[in-house]
Protein backbone atom coordinates (compact mmCIF):
# COMPACT_ATOMS: atom_id res chain seq x y z
CA UNK A 1 0.00 0.00 0.00
CA UNK A 2 1.10 3.82 -0.62
CA UNK A 3 -0.88 6.99 0.01
CA UNK A 4 -0.23 9.28 -2.73
CA UNK A 5 -1.60 12.83 -3.91
CA UNK A 6 -3.92 12.48 -6.63
CA UNK A 7 -5.45 15.75 -8.17
CA UNK A 8 -5.01 17.60 -4.10
CA UNK A 9 -6.93 14.21 -2.82
CA UNK A 10 -5.46 11.13 -0.69
CA UNK A 11 -5.76 8.04 -2.03
CA UNK A 12 -4.51 4.81 -1.05
CA UNK A 13 -3.44 2.36 -3.88
CA UNK A 14 -1.50 -0.79 -4.08
CA UNK A 15 2.56 -1.00 -4.29
CA UNK A 16 4.17 -1.73 -7.43
CA UNK A 17 1.40 0.87 -8.91
CA UNK A 18 2.31 2.01 -11.50
CA UNK A 19 0.83 5.74 -13.56
CA UNK A 20 -0.76 3.53 -16.06
CA UNK A 21 -1.86 1.58 -12.99
CA UNK A 22 -3.32 4.63 -12.02
CA UNK A 23 -5.43 5.83 -14.96
CA UNK A 24 -6.79 2.56 -15.89
CA UNK A 25 -8.19 2.41 -12.35
CA UNK A 26 -10.10 6.02 -13.32
CA UNK A 27 -10.55 5.03 -16.89
CA UNK A 28 -8.18 7.70 -18.23
CA UNK A 29 -5.98 5.10 -20.42
CA UNK A 30 -7.60 6.47 -23.99
CA UNK A 31 -8.24 10.21 -23.19
CA UNK A 32 -6.46 12.86 -23.54
CA UNK A 33 -4.74 14.01 -20.43
CA UNK A 34 -1.48 15.02 -19.41
CA UNK A 35 0.38 13.63 -16.27
CA UNK A 36 2.57 15.68 -13.39
CA UNK A 37 4.61 13.46 -11.05
CA UNK A 38 5.96 15.59 -8.36
CA UNK A 39 6.24 18.20 -10.42
CA UNK A 40 7.54 16.76 -13.14
CA UNK A 41 5.47 15.96 -16.89
CA UNK A 42 5.78 12.37 -17.89
CA UNK A 43 5.67 11.73 -21.56
CA UNK A 44 3.12 8.87 -22.62
CA UNK A 45 5.76 6.70 -23.05
CA UNK A 46 6.64 6.45 -19.53
CA UNK A 47 3.23 5.49 -18.34
CA UNK A 48 4.35 2.14 -17.50
CA UNK A 49 7.76 2.47 -16.47
CA UNK A 50 6.69 5.22 -13.96
CA UNK A 51 5.95 3.17 -10.44
CA UNK A 52 4.16 5.63 -7.37
CA UNK A 53 5.37 5.55 -4.27
CA UNK A 54 4.67 7.34 -0.89
CA UNK A 55 3.67 10.69 -0.89
CA UNK A 56 4.17 11.20 -4.55
CA UNK A 57 1.97 13.92 -5.51
CA UNK A 58 0.26 13.85 -9.25
CA UNK A 59 -1.60 15.70 -11.02
CA UNK A 60 -3.59 14.50 -13.72
CA UNK A 61 -5.36 17.24 -16.13
CA UNK A 62 -7.12 17.77 -19.23
CA UNK A 63 -8.69 20.14 -21.23
CA UNK A 64 -12.04 22.37 -20.40
CA UNK A 65 -14.27 25.13 -21.39
CA UNK A 66 -12.12 28.18 -20.86
CA UNK A 67 -12.08 31.69 -22.20
CA UNK B 1 -11.28 39.53 -55.37
CA UNK B 2 -8.40 37.41 -53.60
CA UNK B 3 -9.81 34.73 -51.10
CA UNK B 4 -8.92 36.86 -47.38
CA UNK B 5 -7.31 34.29 -45.41
CA UNK B 6 -6.75 34.98 -42.10
CA UNK B 7 -2.80 33.67 -40.73
CA UNK B 8 -1.72 33.30 -37.50
CA UNK B 9 1.14 31.15 -35.91
CA UNK B 10 1.21 29.04 -39.16
CA UNK B 11 -2.23 28.03 -39.52
CA UNK B 12 -4.61 29.35 -41.78
CA UNK B 13 -7.79 30.10 -40.55
CA UNK B 14 -11.21 30.89 -42.80
CA UNK B 15 -12.52 32.80 -39.76
CA UNK B 16 -11.39 35.82 -38.30
CA UNK B 17 -13.44 34.79 -35.02
CA UNK B 18 -11.90 32.66 -32.13
CA UNK B 19 -14.24 31.57 -29.71
CA UNK B 20 -13.68 30.52 -26.05
CA UNK B 21 -15.47 27.56 -25.09
CA UNK B 22 -15.87 28.83 -21.24
CA UNK B 23 -19.46 29.75 -19.40
CA UNK B 24 -21.66 27.76 -21.52
CA UNK B 25 -24.66 25.31 -20.00
CA UNK B 26 -23.58 22.44 -21.52
CA UNK B 27 -20.89 20.98 -23.85
CA UNK B 28 -23.47 20.59 -26.38
CA UNK B 29 -24.70 24.08 -26.21
CA UNK B 30 -20.60 25.13 -26.30
CA UNK B 31 -20.49 22.90 -29.55
CA UNK B 32 -23.71 24.16 -31.17
CA UNK B 33 -22.17 27.75 -30.63
CA UNK B 34 -19.20 27.32 -32.12
CA UNK B 35 -20.50 25.63 -35.20
CA UNK B 36 -23.11 28.85 -35.55
CA UNK B 37 -19.96 31.31 -35.03
CA UNK B 38 -17.92 29.85 -37.97
CA UNK B 39 -14.69 29.18 -35.84
CA UNK B 40 -11.96 27.21 -36.27
CA UNK B 41 -10.15 28.23 -33.54
CA UNK B 42 -11.58 27.90 -29.96
CA UNK B 43 -9.72 28.89 -26.73
CA UNK B 44 -9.71 25.96 -23.76
CA UNK B 45 -7.91 25.50 -20.30
CA UNK B 46 -6.34 23.17 -18.82
CA UNK B 47 -7.27 21.41 -15.00
CA UNK B 48 -7.43 18.77 -13.04
CA UNK B 49 -9.60 15.69 -14.25
CA UNK B 50 -12.47 15.03 -11.44
CA UNK B 51 -11.18 11.51 -10.40
CA UNK B 52 -14.28 10.94 -8.46
CA UNK B 53 -16.84 11.01 -11.10
CA UNK B 54 -16.10 8.62 -13.68
CA UNK B 55 -18.38 9.06 -16.33
CA UNK B 56 -18.31 12.72 -16.84
CA UNK B 57 -18.58 14.56 -20.09
CA UNK B 58 -15.21 15.54 -21.82
CA UNK B 59 -15.16 18.63 -23.96
CA UNK B 60 -13.22 16.48 -26.22
CA UNK B 61 -15.85 14.11 -27.08
CA UNK B 62 -17.85 17.56 -28.53
CA UNK B 63 -15.41 19.77 -29.72
CA UNK B 64 -13.02 17.48 -31.81
CA UNK B 65 -9.61 18.50 -32.06
CA UNK B 66 -8.87 17.12 -34.97
CA UNK B 67 -11.55 19.24 -36.56
CA UNK B 68 -11.23 22.36 -34.49
CA UNK B 69 -8.11 23.92 -33.65
CA UNK B 70 -7.33 24.04 -29.82
CA UNK B 71 -6.05 26.82 -28.17
CA UNK B 72 -4.52 26.31 -25.07
CA UNK B 73 -5.10 29.16 -22.52
CA UNK B 74 -3.43 30.00 -19.36
CA UNK B 75 -6.70 31.81 -18.23
CA UNK B 76 -6.48 31.91 -13.89
CA UNK B 77 -2.49 31.79 -14.32
CA UNK B 78 -1.12 34.61 -11.73
CA UNK B 79 2.23 34.26 -12.59
CA UNK B 80 5.20 33.14 -15.06
CA UNK B 81 5.82 29.82 -13.59
CA UNK B 82 1.90 28.79 -13.30
CA UNK B 83 1.25 30.06 -16.83
CA UNK B 84 4.64 28.05 -18.13
CA UNK B 85 3.49 24.84 -16.04
CA UNK B 86 0.12 25.17 -17.83
CA UNK B 87 1.01 25.37 -20.95
CA UNK B 88 4.09 22.83 -20.77
CA UNK B 89 1.52 20.34 -20.05
CA UNK B 90 -0.83 21.60 -22.29
CA UNK B 91 1.46 20.29 -24.97
CA UNK B 92 2.27 17.14 -23.54
CA UNK B 93 -1.53 16.61 -23.43
CA UNK B 94 -2.24 17.57 -27.18
CA UNK B 95 1.30 18.00 -28.45
CA UNK B 96 0.17 21.34 -29.71
CA UNK B 97 2.93 24.13 -29.77
CA UNK B 98 0.56 26.84 -30.54
CA UNK B 99 -1.11 28.57 -27.02
CA UNK B 100 -2.54 31.83 -25.49
CA UNK B 101 -0.90 33.12 -22.87
CA UNK B 102 -2.54 35.33 -20.24
CA UNK B 103 -0.88 36.03 -17.29
CA UNK B 104 -3.41 37.87 -14.82
CA UNK B 105 -1.87 40.44 -12.54
CA UNK B 106 -5.24 41.95 -10.26
CA UNK B 107 -8.12 39.43 -9.32
CA UNK B 108 -10.36 42.60 -9.58
CA UNK B 109 -9.59 43.52 -13.50
CA UNK B 110 -8.04 40.44 -14.33
CA UNK B 111 -5.82 42.83 -15.69
CA UNK B 112 -2.76 41.32 -17.06
CA UNK B 113 0.62 41.11 -15.64
CA UNK B 114 2.98 42.40 -18.53
CA UNK B 115 6.62 42.19 -16.65
CA UNK B 116 5.36 38.21 -16.28
CA UNK B 117 3.70 38.23 -19.34
CA UNK B 118 7.14 39.09 -21.01
CA UNK B 119 8.56 37.00 -19.31
CA UNK B 120 6.26 33.93 -19.65
CA UNK B 121 6.39 35.05 -23.77
CA UNK B 122 10.54 34.93 -23.59
CA UNK B 123 10.72 31.51 -22.40
CA UNK B 124 8.11 30.12 -24.64
CA UNK B 125 9.33 31.30 -27.45
CA UNK B 126 12.86 29.83 -26.72
CA UNK B 127 11.14 26.11 -25.96
CA UNK B 128 9.26 26.47 -29.71
CA UNK B 129 6.31 27.55 -28.63
CA UNK B 130 4.55 29.63 -30.43
CA UNK B 131 2.47 32.33 -28.49
CA UNK B 132 -0.47 33.99 -28.86
CA UNK B 133 -0.07 36.68 -25.82
CA UNK B 134 -2.93 38.12 -23.90
CA UNK B 135 -2.13 42.22 -22.93
CA UNK B 136 -2.92 45.33 -22.42
CA UNK B 137 -3.58 48.18 -25.11
CA UNK B 138 0.07 49.81 -24.56
CA UNK B 139 1.86 50.29 -27.75
CA UNK B 140 5.19 50.29 -25.92
CA UNK B 141 4.75 46.68 -24.29
CA UNK B 142 2.60 45.25 -27.46
CA UNK B 143 5.57 46.26 -29.29
CA UNK B 144 8.16 44.99 -26.77
CA UNK B 145 6.20 41.70 -27.15
CA UNK B 146 6.50 41.18 -31.00
CA UNK B 147 10.33 41.70 -30.63
CA UNK B 148 10.75 38.91 -27.97
CA UNK B 149 9.05 36.46 -30.38
CA UNK B 150 5.09 36.51 -29.70
CA UNK B 151 3.18 35.12 -32.87
CA UNK B 152 -0.09 37.52 -32.16
CA UNK B 153 -0.81 40.15 -29.88
CA UNK B 154 -4.17 39.95 -27.95
CA UNK B 155 -4.94 43.67 -26.64
CA UNK B 156 -8.03 43.78 -24.21
CA UNK B 157 -10.83 46.12 -25.48
CA UNK B 158 -11.89 46.55 -21.74
CA UNK B 159 -11.92 43.85 -18.86
CA UNK B 160 -12.47 40.09 -19.29
CA UNK B 161 -16.24 39.33 -18.88
CA UNK B 162 -17.16 43.02 -18.78
CA UNK B 163 -18.81 43.17 -21.48
CA UNK B 164 -17.82 46.64 -21.95
CA UNK B 165 -16.20 46.72 -25.69
CA UNK B 166 -13.65 48.44 -26.98
CA UNK B 167 -12.61 51.28 -24.68
CA UNK B 168 -9.69 52.78 -26.31
CA UNK B 169 -9.73 52.86 -30.28
CA UNK B 170 -6.93 55.31 -30.23
CA UNK B 171 -4.48 53.11 -28.54
CA UNK B 172 -5.89 49.42 -30.72
CA UNK B 173 -5.23 51.44 -33.81
CA UNK B 174 -1.38 52.63 -32.80
CA UNK B 175 -0.66 49.12 -31.82
CA UNK B 176 -2.70 47.71 -35.47
CA UNK B 177 -0.51 50.17 -37.44
CA UNK B 178 3.32 49.07 -35.69
CA UNK B 179 2.25 45.12 -35.71
CA UNK B 180 4.00 43.25 -38.30
CA UNK B 181 1.96 40.06 -36.41
CA UNK B 182 -1.77 39.57 -36.29
CA UNK B 183 -3.76 41.84 -33.76
CA UNK B 184 -6.50 40.49 -32.38
CA UNK B 185 -8.48 41.98 -30.09
CA UNK B 186 -9.23 39.85 -26.72
CA UNK B 187 -11.56 40.41 -23.75
CA UNK B 188 -14.23 42.91 -23.17
CA UNK B 189 -16.26 42.59 -26.08
CA UNK B 190 -19.63 43.10 -24.78
CA UNK B 191 -21.69 42.39 -28.04
CA UNK B 192 -22.13 42.00 -32.20
CA UNK B 193 -21.14 45.41 -32.76
CA UNK B 194 -18.37 46.04 -30.83
CA UNK B 195 -16.61 42.94 -33.05
CA UNK B 196 -17.56 44.99 -36.16
CA UNK B 197 -15.96 47.88 -34.73
CA UNK B 198 -12.32 46.30 -33.88
CA UNK B 199 -12.56 44.84 -37.56
CA UNK B 200 -13.29 48.53 -38.94
CA UNK B 201 -10.19 49.59 -36.91
CA UNK B 202 -8.01 46.93 -38.63
CA UNK B 203 -7.81 44.41 -36.25
CA UNK B 204 -6.78 41.04 -38.23
CA UNK B 205 -9.00 38.78 -35.99
CA UNK B 206 -11.28 39.07 -32.58
CA UNK B 207 -11.42 36.41 -29.53
CA UNK B 208 -14.73 36.34 -28.37
CA UNK B 209 -16.18 34.14 -25.07
CA UNK B 210 -18.85 35.78 -22.78
CA UNK B 211 -20.38 38.04 -25.10
CA UNK B 212 -21.68 35.16 -26.66
CA UNK B 213 -21.93 32.08 -23.61
CA UNK B 214 -23.89 34.91 -21.26
CA UNK B 215 -25.96 36.46 -24.13
CA UNK B 216 -30.02 34.98 -23.42
CA UNK B 217 -29.45 32.65 -26.82
CA UNK B 218 -25.92 31.88 -27.34
CA UNK B 219 -26.25 30.23 -30.30
CA UNK B 220 -27.94 32.83 -32.16
CA UNK B 221 -25.14 35.23 -30.82
CA UNK B 222 -22.27 33.43 -32.13
CA UNK B 223 -24.14 33.74 -35.53
CA UNK B 224 -24.34 37.00 -35.03
CA UNK B 225 -20.54 37.58 -34.29
CA UNK B 226 -19.69 35.65 -37.45
CA UNK B 227 -21.59 37.81 -39.54
CA UNK B 228 -20.12 40.81 -37.22
CA UNK B 229 -16.77 39.87 -37.85
CA UNK B 230 -17.31 39.50 -41.84
CA UNK B 231 -19.01 42.87 -42.30
CA UNK B 232 -15.99 44.78 -39.75
CA UNK B 233 -13.74 42.81 -41.94
CA UNK B 234 -15.49 44.16 -45.59
CA UNK B 235 -15.87 47.24 -44.21
CA UNK B 236 -12.36 47.94 -43.33
CA UNK B 237 -10.95 46.11 -47.02
CA UNK B 238 -13.38 48.90 -48.45
CA UNK B 239 -12.00 51.79 -46.87
CA UNK B 240 -14.77 54.38 -45.52
CA UNK B 241 -15.39 57.68 -47.07
CA UNK B 242 -14.13 60.72 -44.98
CA UNK B 243 -16.36 62.48 -42.77
CA UNK B 244 -17.53 65.78 -43.74
CA UNK B 245 -18.79 68.49 -41.06
CA UNK B 246 -21.86 69.70 -43.45
CA UNK B 247 -24.19 67.99 -45.21
CA UNK B 248 -23.21 66.54 -48.73
CA UNK B 249 -26.40 65.96 -51.22
CA UNK B 250 -26.30 62.42 -52.54
CA UNK B 251 -28.24 63.47 -55.65
CA UNK B 252 -26.77 65.85 -58.36
CA UNK B 253 -27.75 69.31 -58.36
CA UNK B 254 -27.46 69.64 -62.16
CA UNK B 255 -30.58 69.65 -63.94
CA UNK B 256 -33.06 70.17 -61.07
CA UNK B 257 -36.46 71.29 -62.46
Amino acid sequence: MAKIQLNGKKVVIKTNYSIFDLLKKYKLSNKKIAIEHNGVIIPKTSFKKKYLKDNDKVEIVHFIGGG
Amino acid sequence: MKKDIFKVAGKSLKSRLIVGTGKYNSFSETAKAVQASGADMVTIAVRRVNILDKKKPLLTDYLDPKKIIYLPNTAGCFNSEEALRTLRLAREMGGWKLVKLEVLGDKKTLYPNMIETLKATKILVKEGFKVMVYCTDDPLLAKKLEDNGASAIMPLASPIGSGLGILNKFNISLIINQSKVPVIVDAGIGTASDATIAMELGCDGVLVNSAIAQSKKPILMAKAFKDAVISGRNSFLSGRMGKNLLAIPSSPLKGLI
